[in-house]
């Protein structure tokens, strides 16, 4: 029965991506690409990995697939021909040749970890000086906490180079406003986004916490948190802010910030990122709770776009 | 066999037959109003079996209670969103001569 799930499961993946790569029509590939993260995210779950699940669907999928969305929408806005093939046939070669030599590097790689490398031991052994009982957890904020905190950077870095594509007499406006234009529509998303809102708080502030011992963690709270800002924006609920609102770049840097200074706080204890002994479950915690509100925050304006001159630009 | 797994089976049935119903009427049903409606309420009514059922296996009032959150959470974002595409649609069709 488990097998044959999973071997449905493969061949479904396969297909979608198969049919997100071909297919002709640009909004049909982004729909397949969604279902194939989705899957992708079903096949981590069947794997045990149930954050890496939270993380693909969420962000691989959810988030990915909306920004590839608007994408399109602003190529079309643009007048770009972006369906079909505009690709010549030596450079989809070169492409196919590319990556499935990538690939096949990279599953040779996967395949040369041996199911008992000895890291699994040694994490079991330090988890019970960390206090956290989340094993991702504690490698993405004690062990490899250089790694996240790296990420938390290249998240912000995305964000600036989104601002950067603003014209210049458009700096330091809002990105153009999300709510709806038709009042009916308007209406609906309206109360579907007050709803939602409050709701995506406590979720993304649950998802947090419970991540120090079981799945969940800053970067999936953080998306629940994007989607129910994006939820509220496109209600009207909520405006989006000027891009030099001090308040607002205050929350962009917060989480790396925070987890910056409780890095450097840690040299004095002889080494970078290090947590004092009977601390590190509080200190991961409070670096969780302000990477989720920074990530929540940043995503949602990487989905907002650039500023734009006028308020009313689609 | 207890009559709990027997009841765990009996609405995973229904609940694969209402999805199956809603993914039959978006394949087959004329107008975009339609398959709406056929992916939102078949849909969901095949979520609420499948959802009782996951909630019966557990067996516990509070994974009962997140599942029946996760299941009104859908219904609310499905009824939604089915309102702004067909309005979407609505306007696609009075464009056209």
């Amino acid at each position: 029965m488990t097998a044959a799930f999973e071997l449905i499961l493969c061949l479904m993946i396969l297909g979608t991506a198969c049919v997100a790569l071909l297919v002709r029509d640009f909004l049909a590939a982004i729909a397949f690409f969604v279902v194939f993260g989705n899957l992708m995210g079903l096949a981590w779950l069947a794997l045990g990995a149930v954050n890496v699940a939270l993380a693909e669907i969420a962000i691989g999928a959810g988030v990915t697939g909306v920004l590839l969305i608007l994408t399109r929408g602003r190529l079309l806005a643009l007048g770009e021909q972006i369906d079909g093939n505009p690709l010549g046939h030596w450079l989809n070669l070169g492409a196919a040749v590319v990556c499935s030599a990538f690939a096949v590097v990279l599953g040779a790689a996967v395949l040369s970890i041996a199911p008992d490398d000895g890291l699994a031991p040694v994490i079991d052994r330090l988890m019970p000086r960390i206090g956290v009982e989340n094993p991702v957890t504690g490698v993405l904020l004690a062990f490899r906490a250089y790694d996240t905190l790296l990420e938390s950077f290249v998240l912000l870095g995305a964000l600036v180079a989104v601002w950067s594509l603003a014209p210049a007499d458009a700096w330091p406006r809002a990105p153009a406003a999300l709510r709806m234009t038709d009042p009916a529509a308007l209406n609906v998303a309206e109360s579907f986004g007050r709803l939602v809102l409050p709701i995506a708080l406590v979720v993304a502030a649950y998802l947090v916490w419970v991540g120090s011992d079981r799945p969940g963690g800053a970067f999936q709270g953080g998306t629940v948190l994007a989607g129910g800002f994006l939820l509220a924006a496109m209600g009207g609920a909520m405006g989006l802010p000027r891009s030099d609102d001090p308040a607002f770049r205050w929350t962009l840097v917060a989480g790396p910030l925070v987890f910056l200074a409780i890095g450097l706080a840690g040299m004095a204890l002889g080494r970078f990122l290090a947590y004092p002994e009977g601390m590190a479950k509080a200190l991961i915690v409070t670096i969780e709770y302000f990477l989720a509100f920074s990530i929540g925050v940043t995503l949602a304006l990487l989905v907002a776009g650039p500023p734009v001159r006028a308020e009313t630009v689609p | 066999m207890t009559w709990v797994s027997v009841a765990t089976g009996l609405l995973l049935f229904a609940g694969v037959f209402f999805y199956a119903a809603g993914t039959v009427g978006l394949l087959r049903f004329p107008d975009p109003a339609a398959r709406l409606h056929a992916l939102t309420k078949a849909d969901h009514l095949g979520l609420a079996f499948i959802a009782l059922a996951a909630a019966l296996e557990w067996g516990s009032v509070a994974i009962a209670a997140k599942i029946a959150a996760v299941w009104l959470l859908a219904i609310m974002a499905a009824g939604t969103s089915a309102q702004l595409m067909a309005r979407v649609t609505r306007q696609d069709h009075s464009d056209e001569p």
